[in-house]
């Protein structure tokens, strides 16, 4: 049964891209294909007086140009309609969202106009020819001053520019515990704006068969069968069943390609128009702008303790910026997403957390990697870190007296989550040995008595992943459930195709679903075909986000692969006649045999040939054999993590070295250890990347500072230490994999231990919090206020 | 325009704008897409290739530029079906994910692993700075690079 589940097997999808065969939408070339380029806004907020498209559709090349107008008038049956937000928290503010600007620009980026041409160079030559006459009005980018009196109004409808107001939990307990608390430790501070820079830039292509009048779209998502329904049901008046979505190789997502975008209209809309298939391929400076960006919010919070170490209460108060219009999932990400995780791995007895989403004159924010964990997880553990300051306690000590213990499991918190299985107390144990946590505090004793920065910080973080049970995500105000499909169809000579609803842009699907699939049946991995990404092909599935699909897309398929081997079963019990509960399936040699004669065989093979030879076949039962199933989880999953950072802040520049880095994960059962590690490293380094580096600023009139790869700082190569990582194992009680997701644990933790680390070093300055980034400059002005005796 | 050089082995001509990119060229008129455009101000290098012996990044090079070049793309780096020990190397330690940064990693790894088999980390580190990834987190590449870097040896680059 463990063939291959928990082993490295090396990835199968990797050829292609290796040898430059990778599918992306870029590369796609259609007969008579014609290229589309938009025309954007300059400005963050201003009213559209006047288009002039003469001078553009006078470039011998250009084929045509439209503008929002023509988008919502329409052509041949296409009616492009507002893209609409699939997450509807109570009393959610929806204002329209056109897929081309029309009357109002409302961020840098907000597309006008909309180029088709011969090539993509006479397209982006057409840009320059289009004349926009746009009236300027003032902007706001900040998420709490959005709503403050006189503030500029995004949309006319949303007063205050609040979109939702989201509270959980109970204040009036919350305040209380306070008032009683020995201690109670406040802080107000940022989690800054990221822009999630996949290495592939956004695509999409379709193309109009007038034969069958139907289209197809390519596009770089991370869901397509969600951009089908969205495409049908609201955004281009085509039906449903005439709609392909074809996402085929993806070069990352990170949430940042969930999103129904309104290229994923417009370049449908001209394809139908001209006739001609066309292709639109972001450039990075257009992603900047366009691509949904993570986090911004602005915090206020308020966390209660007693002398002892117990953590009595916790207030949080956050502005969550939605930027202009709202994302997809854009409500989701600082509500059930980030409130709910406040107890984090502690058992604080009350909370109450409250989100404001605002609009504001910028690109619009929703999932990024994490997803509303990383914000959680970083304000749990800087006030957890600050608590440990004012007590002056070791700041593991404390977490470990406060620590959720192993038999409290399923553990509700008191924002609504119930934990299903953990051993924090291992965690813990774990990272103090993988890290060496007592000799890096003898390290940094010696090195602050010689008076060097050096910080040891600590995070330890739980995730809820897998999103969700459908009645609790439609429940919380979701627009679709979120379960997942999974399809085995086996072939007459017992070769295998899997369908499924997940989708891989860079988890490794294609093995590990194969790992699933080869070890239920017990045949070779070889003769297992993983298809997804393509709605003709592949059954309504939901896609991947939220560390889903193992959890999630992999139980719908231990699911139909049961169904299969109960008829396997049945049909060897008719064919060796015997009973069906005689009969004992090795899922080692992929057989099934007669309990106690095991020369009363058949393998895999022949039952799958037996399956549509149908001559001998049980009374009643069809020929074939393939099943489907769709899965729909009980819970979240709840992986958990413990992470050691060390640095050392060179306090002539204020520099950070990052020397070493250890992370102790629990993402339940492991189908492929190798591809899990990759994953958590990677959200490692992008989690660092949030606490040191990467910021997406916008200045006071909308414009989009840290606008290309020259000034946004992404993590390189170099800055980084050999990270060692370890895992615990708490199975998940409730998939029948046993798996937590794993995909967005890096980010998660490693945010709040690099910032721990950061702030334990200037700690003995009296720095007593730093906003991130953390970069040199602001460490460097920090240590020179408090050398003047600035410090706080 | 009309260019020439010698792309993977093969004498191609093509006609160009004095504006076209090395990039486009290989992608669009030689149709050759396993080199990708990740940026749009040479930061990435995705778009790395191989021109005169040397690892460019190719959207910083125009293809008039390239005239009369010798030009390798990750499309000819394996030979007779055989992947390059840089490529088997990647393959080996997980050194991709969604493999978009990978094709010019792969290119720019194997100019630095180049007649240095014992390449350290942070050469390898130092090396690759021009060489963005935002999947893998870099540790499984460094690993890639100094295994693909051994297995060069004795063996063609």
């Amino acid at each position: 049964m463990t063939r291959y589940l928990g082993t490295s097997v090396k990835r199968v999808e990797d050829p292609r891209f290796l040898r430059g065969l990778g599918r992306y939408v870029a590369n796609l070339t259609l007969p008579n294909m014609a290229y589309a380029a938009v025309k954007r806004s300059p400005l963050a907020h201003a009213t559209i007086r006047s288009i002039d498209t003469t001078r553009a559709k006078a470039l011998d090349g250009v084929i045509a140009v439209f503008t929002g107008e023509d988008l919502l008038e329409g052509t041949g049956g296409f009616k492009c309609g507002s893209l609409p937000c699939g997450f509807q928290v109570p009393n959610l503010n929806m204002p329209p969202h056109n897929p081309l600007a029309v009357d109002k620009v409302r961020h840098v980026g907000d597309g006008i106009a909309v180029v088709v041409a011969e090539s993509p160079y006479i397209a982006e030559d057409a840009l320059d020819l289009i004349e926009v006459d746009l009236d300027p009005l003032p902007a706001v980018v900040d998420a709490r001053g959005a709503m403050a009196d006189g503030a500029p109004l995004v949309h006319d409808s949303a007063e205050q520019n609040l979109a939702f107001h989201w509270p959980l939990g109970d204040e009036e307990a919350v305040n209380e515990a306070l008032s009683k608390s020995d201690h109670v430790v406040e802080l107000e501070f940022i989690n800054q704006r990221l822009i999630a820079n996949a290495m592939e830039p956004r695509a999409a292509a379709a193309e109009w068969d007038p034969a069958t009048e139907s289209l197809t779209v390519w596009t770089t998502s991370q869901n397509p069968h969600t951009i089908r329904l969205l495409l049908g049901a609201f955004t281009l008046g085509i039906p449903e069943h005439k709609i392909r979505v074809i996402s085929p190789d993806v070069g990352g997502g990170f949430g940042s390609k969930i999103f129904h975008y309104p290229e994923e209209v417009i370049v449908p809309f001209a394809a139908r128009a001209v006739g001609r298939p066309v292709k639109w391929v972001a450039t990075r400076s257009e992603s900047y702008v366009t691509d949904a960006q993570g986090r911004d919010h602005v915090t206020k919070a308020k966390l209660g303790v007693n002398n002892d170490g117990t953590m009595t209460a916790l207030h949080v108060t956050t502005w969550a910026n939605m930027g202009a219009y709202l994302s997809t999932f854009g409500p989701l990400i600082p509500t059930a997403l980030y409130i709910t995780l406040f107890s984090g791995v502690y058992k604080t007895p009350v909370i109450f957390g409250e989100a404001y989403g605002t609009f504001t004159h910028t690109v619009p924010v929703d999932a990024y990697r994490g997803a509303g964990r990383p914000e959680a997880s970083y304000l749990v553990e800087t006030m957890v870190d600050l608590a440990a300051r004012k007590l002056g306690m070791d700041p593991v000590e404390l977490r470990r007296k406060n620590l959720i213990p192993t038999d409290a499991f399923p553990y509700q918190t008191p924002v609504a989550l119930m934990y299903d299985s953990g051993n924090y107390q291992a965690l813990f144990e774990k990272i103090e040995e993988l890290s060496g946590y007592e000799s890096l505090r003898k390290e940094q004793e010696a090195a602050r008595a010689e008076g060097r920065l050096v910080g040891v910080g600590f995070a330890s973080c739980i995730e809820a992943s897998g999103p969700a049970p459908s009645a609790v995500a439609v429940g919380l105000g979701a627009a679709i459930g979120l379960f997942e499909s999974g399809a085995i169809r086996v072939h007459p000579t017992g070769k295998v195709t899997v369908l499924t609803g997940s989708h891989s842009h860079g988890q490794g699907h294609e093995t590990t679903f194969a790992q699933i699939v080869a070890d239920q049946f017990g045949i070779d991995i070889a003769d297992v075909d993983i298809v997804h990404g393509d709605t003709d092909r592949v059954q309504y599935g939901i896609g991947t986000y939220g560390s889903r699909s193992a959890a999630i897309g992999g139980s719908a398929l231990v699911k139909s692969a049961e169904k299969i081997r109960e008829k396997l079963k049945q049909i060897a019990a008719h064919q060796l006649e015997a009973s069906v509960e005689d009969m004992v399936y090795d899922q080692d040699e992929g057989t099934i045999s007669v309990a106690g004669s095991p020369d009363m065989v058949k393998t895999f093979a022949e039952l799958a040939f037996a399956s549509v030879l149908a001559n001998n076949l049980p009374e009643g039962m069809e020929p074939g054999l393939e099943e489907s199933s769709f899965y729909d989880p009980a819970n979240f999953t709840f992986p958990a993590s413990a992470h050691v950072a060390k640095v050392e802040i060179d306090p002539k520049t204020g520099e950070v070295d990052l020397q070493s880095y250890a992370a102790v994960d629990d993402v339940g059962n492991v189908i492929n250890p190798m591809i899990v590690e990759g994953q958590i490293l990677g959200g490692i380094v992008q989690g660092v990347g949030q606490a040191l580096w990467e910021n997406g600023i916008y200045d006071e009139d909308g414009q989009l500072l840290s606008g290309s790869m020259l000034s946004y700082a992404m993590p390189r190569a170099d800055g980084f230490p050999s990270i060692a990582l370890d895992r615990i194992e708490t199975p998940s009680p409730h998939n029948p994999l046993g798996a937590k997701g794993a995909g967005e644990m890096g980010t998660i933790a490693a945010t709040a231990a690099v910032s721990s680390a950061v702030l334990d070093a200037l700690a003995p300055l009296g720095v007593r919090h730093l906003n991130m980034p953390l970069t040199a400059e602001k460490i460097h002005q920090a240590i020179a206020a408090a050398g003047n005796g600035g410090g706080e | 325009m009309q260019v020439s050089m010698t792309v993977n082995g093969r004498e191609v001509t093509g006609t160009v704008e004095p504006r076209t990119l090395l990039v486009d060229f290989v992608r669009n008129n030689l149709g050759l897409t396993g080199t990708n455009v990740g940026c749009d101000t040479s930061q990435c290098g995705a778009c790395t290739v191989h021109m005169d012996g040397m690892a460019v990044k190719s959207c910083t090079v125009l293809a008039v530029q390239a005239d009369g070049s010798t030009v390798t793309t990750i499309e000819g780096l394996a030979s007779d079906g055989q992947l390059h020990p840089m490529q088997q190397a990647f393959w080996d330690a997980h050194g991709l994910q969604c493999g978009f940064c990978t094709p010019g990693m792969v290119m720019a790894s194997v100019k630095l692993a180049d007649g240095n088999p014992a390449i350290t980390d942070a050469e390898v580190r130092h090396g690759l700075e021009g060489n963005f990834c935002r999947c893998t987190g870099y540790g499984n590449i460094v690993e890639a690079v100094k295994q693909g870097a051994a297995a060069m040896v004795g063996g063609e680059s």
